[in-house]
């Protein structure tokens, strides 16, 4: 039988194995050689002790399962950059395939931007430390492009996506041992940096012309506004009336769907759970965090609605509505369910999940300065994840020392 | 009236072992044997006999150097024919030739104190095979147990489904262990395989693996404490104390699951502890046997061995699978993946049938931090923070070891945990590096 093309390719791959062993020339590229052995083929090493089988399952495979878990919402979310860009230059009704091309020109360079920039710096400390590549970054390089306006200049996603990975990641010795998510980490890297470019009404829609091919080109028209629905209500006063860009009003469905102004990949509730539910069949994702980051939120939102205030806007739109809002249903499927900087421990998921939902109304609702609580309430949560998990341990441990002072 | 206990977390690694014919089927005998010390951790071995002596079936050949009453014997008589060593001179093994005329040691059973029990279980060898909690050692002199735990099944892979080898031998062993403790004699029973007897307790466990594991058992019917002693064992153990106490001599015969992919005819094999396993699996291979993955035990804690290896302890099974399946598998971690083997659902398979699989050894995957944070739990059923614990383990934190319950566990505890693992850890070399740490450290 003849041999297949990607069995002899994969056989030359591994014949030049000894350059890059120790000693050979090289050396100082084996984690990279080893990283790409690995993604080729599955690698051929055997247990050496304790247990003779082993799962299928690795990081690799749990990494691509949340990346094609993102593509909804991703490829949504394209759709919707160039849709936005068609409504805020006049166009009523935006051809689909310009506006997914639009998007696919506004959103590609970055994401090729955070993988590059964040990959790099993996494959280089994988090297120093002698590692293997770890995955980690597969799912943060598409995070990131996924939760920054559009209008963020590529520069700034490559300088925050270095500063989290190096600062949030690397120092504390790579992918499972980071305190804080580090997507939202380049998040707030950029939001505290530079304010003026994470937040206003100029900043959710396109406004490059890619205009050299042909596509959105054109000005904005007068009656065209690109808020966000939260940004409506950080600044309204006293009114919870929701606007979308042409100045109709915004019923749920509208929000649900997503067809509004907001970060590239958070602005579809839909999209979103679709991939929500994708993580939970392949149960790679906690439901109980999933359900508890709802739940918190609805509760929060519900709360402030029993009590309306007209000094807090936000306090007047249902906690339905809520839900779909912002980031809030990104962050409860993607951010809030990321295993390493979530609760470890079964109960601590239920108190986790649920604070990141209140909290995420919280601040959403009654701090004014900040549109969105979403991003904080996530790091904020992951700074406590390990004091929950200490107090969940904790009772166990109690529970076993008054055992042993019983007997 | 029993105690039922339903083991939920847990799972059954869908290993293919329908042996044909269902009843044990004899071989010819083996001509080699072995006893290999590092079977039964917490021995220290010193030489009883050297190369070339001969022995009976039931004479020492190995005895401990903290107590030279415990003894590892020939489960054979013979020839001593070679005593292999390891680094540093460890003796690996112990390698017996068969002789004809199969001698073999008799012992005096009656009139004996709780002392005397000891010392008898102790000459004989049995005394190995139970476990001790703390640490999962053979027990240590001069520590009374608390109580003593008897697992009467096996719930691992390719496993037989009762450990009880003759019932009247069975009863007598637990009327003798019942006569070492002040406490009780528990039995771990299937509901559908109840064991009752006048001097112990029986529960009930349901549910998948590690049901069976007498650390779980243990920790369902009452969990060891600091301080604390208890003794665990299996049924097979127990059934060759009553077969001492009944005939005087010892029995050192043993079924075995033989039974993998590479085994052209799975079944059990009545068979002779320590016997080679060239002849256990004589003409039962097919396939090269070089690319072959012989384990002497269950796939999920047995032992690497080769063709010219010896069953070890607890000579319940051997397991031969392929090295390698498929050498090249391109993309292996994209493919949808009708043909992976996974007890989460990240692979197509989950929706097809799991009864069988063609396991080979291969780790798939690379070794990573603990990121899937809470995934042990899910086969662990003990209430304990495996990962927590694992964690304090890798720190040798001894006080949060000792906090989080590591006197409540084995090694073999973890090996689903093992098993699941999406970042590949070595769990049970772990926690026995930390079980003889602690016993280091706290001795």
């Amino acid at each position: 039988m003849k041999e297949s093309f990607q069995n002899r390719m994969i056989k030359r791959y591994r014949s030049y194995k000894p350059m890059f062993e120790p000693g050979g020339r090289l050396s100082a590229f084996r984690s990279v050689y080893e990283g790409m052995e690995s993604f080729l083929t599955v690698p051929a090493t055997t247990s050496k002790s304790g247990v003779h089988i082993h799962d299928s399952v690795d990081t690799k495979r749990v990494m691509s399962i949340v990346v094609l878990a993102l593509l909804p919402a991703l490829l949504f979310g394209i759709y919707n950059v160039g849709y936005q860009r068609f409504l805020s230059i006049g166009c009523d009704c935006p051809p689909f395939w310009e506006s997914f091309a639009y998007g696919c020109f506004a959103v590609v360079p970055k994401i090729i931007v955070a993988y590059v920039v964040g990959l790099g710096i993996e494959f280089a400390s994988a090297q120093i430390r002698g590692h293997e590549i770890q995955e980690g970054f597969l799912v943060s390089g598409i995070l990131i492009p996924m939760i920054c306006p559009v209008e963020t200049p590529l520069w700034m996603i490559a300088v925050a996506t270095a500063f989290s990975v190096v600062f949030v990641k690397e120092v504390f010795g790579g992918t499972g041992m980071n305190i804080f998510n580090v997507a939202l980490s380049t998040r707030a890297f950029l939001f505290f940096a530079y304010p003026s470019k994470m937040s206003g009404d100029g900043v959710f829609v396109g406004s490059e012309s890619y205009s050299w091919f042909g596509i959105g080109a054109g000005t904005p028209v007068d009656s065209f506004t690109g808020a966000t629905p939260l940004g409506q209500l950080a600044t309204s006063s006293g009114s919870a009336q929701l606007t979308d860009c042409l100045g109709n009003g915004l019923t749920l469905w509208d929000s649900f769907l997503g067809l509004i102004p907001g970060s590239i990949g958070e602005t579809s509730t839909l999209f979103i759970l679709i991939g929500g539910l994708f993580l939970l069949i392949t149960g790679v994702a906690s439901w109980r965090i999933m359900l508890s980051v709802f739940v918190g939120g609805f509760a929060m939102a519900g709360l402030a609605y029993l009590l309306p205030s007209a000094t807090y806007p936000a306090s007047m739109v249902s906690p339905l509505q809520h839900l779909c809002l912002g980031g809030f249903a990104f962050a409860a499927v993607f951010m809030a369910t990321d295993p390493v900087t979530a609760a470890h421990t079964t109960l601590g998921k239920y108190i986790y999940g649920f604070f990141v939902g209140v909290l995420a109304m919280l601040i959403r609702i009654y701090n004014t300065g900040y549109p969105e609580g979403a991003m904080l309430a996530v790091l904020l949560m992951n700074a406590f994840a390990p004091l929950i998990d200490y107090c969940v341990v904790e009772s166990n441990i109690r529970r076993r020392m008054r055992r042993q002072k019983q007997s | 009236m029993s105690n039922l206990i339903r083991i939920k977390r847990g799972f059954d690694v869908g290993v293919d072992f329908s042996p044909e014919p269902a009843e044990f089927s004899s071989q010819k005998l083996s001509q080699q044997y072995a006893v290999c010390p590092s079977d039964f951790p917490g021995f220290t071995p010193k030489l009883a006999k050297r190369e070339g002596e001969s022995v009976k079936a039931g004479e020492p050949l190995l005895y401990d150097k903290n107590d030279a009453d415990v003894c590892l014997v020939s489960p054979v008589s013979g020839v001593v024919a070679k005593i292999v060593r390891g680094e540093r001179r460890r003796i690996v093994r112990v390698e017996v030739a068969a002789d004809e005329n199969s001698t073999a040691m008799t012992f005096a059973t009656t009139g004996l104190d709780a002392d005397g029990v000891t010392t008898l279980l102790k000459r004989t060898g049995l005394w190995s095979r139970m476990r001790q909690r703390p640490y999962d050692i053979i027990p240590e002199s001069g520590k009374a147990p608390r109580d003593i735990f008897v697992t009467a099944f096996d719930s691992a892979p390719m496993s037989a489904k009762s450990l009880v080898i003759d019932e009247k031998d069975f009863l007598k062993g637990i009327e003798v262990l019942r006569g070492l403790t002040a406490g009780k004699v528990y039995i771990g029973c299937r509901p559908d395989n109840e064991i009752t007897t006048p001097h112990s307790e029986t529960y009930l466990f349901e549910g998948p693996h590690p049901a069976g594991n007498v650390g779980v058992q243990i920790e369902k019917i009452s969990p060891v404490n600091k301080g604390e002693t208890v003794w665990a064992m299996g049924a097979d153990t127990v059934c060759k104390i009553g077969h001492l106490f009944n005939n005087n001599t010892l029995d050192f015969g043993c079924c075995v699951a033989v039974g993998g992919s590479c085994v052209a005819q799975a079944r059990f094999v009545k068979a002779t502890e320590g016997e080679s396993l060239r002849n256990l699996l004589d003409g039962n291979l097919q396939g090269e046997v070089e690319a072959m993955r012989i384990v002497s035990g269950n796939l999920l804690t047995g032992v690497k061995e080769t063709i010219d290896g010896y069953l070890h302890f607890p000579y319940r099974t051997v397991s031969v699978i392929p090295e390698i399946n498929e050498e090249i598998e391109f993309l292996g971690w994209a493919r949808l993946g009708k043909n992976k083997y996974s007890f989460g659902h990240t692979f197509a398979t989950w929706l097809g049938s799991k009864a069988s699989h063609r396991f080979d050894a291969r780790i798939n995957g690379g070794e990573r931090a603990i990121i899937m944070a809470g995934e042990y739990d899910k086969v662990q059923p003990m209430d304990i923070y495996s990962e927590f614990l694992i964690k304090a383990i890798l720190a040798r934190d001894i006080e949060k070891m000792e906090q989080l319950g590591i006197y409540e566990v084995a090694p073999e505890d973890f090996a689903l945990c093992e098993f699941i693992d999406t970042s590949k850890l070595e769990l049970q070399r772990i926690v026995r590096e930390g079980l003889d740490y602690l016993r280091k450290e706290l001795n």
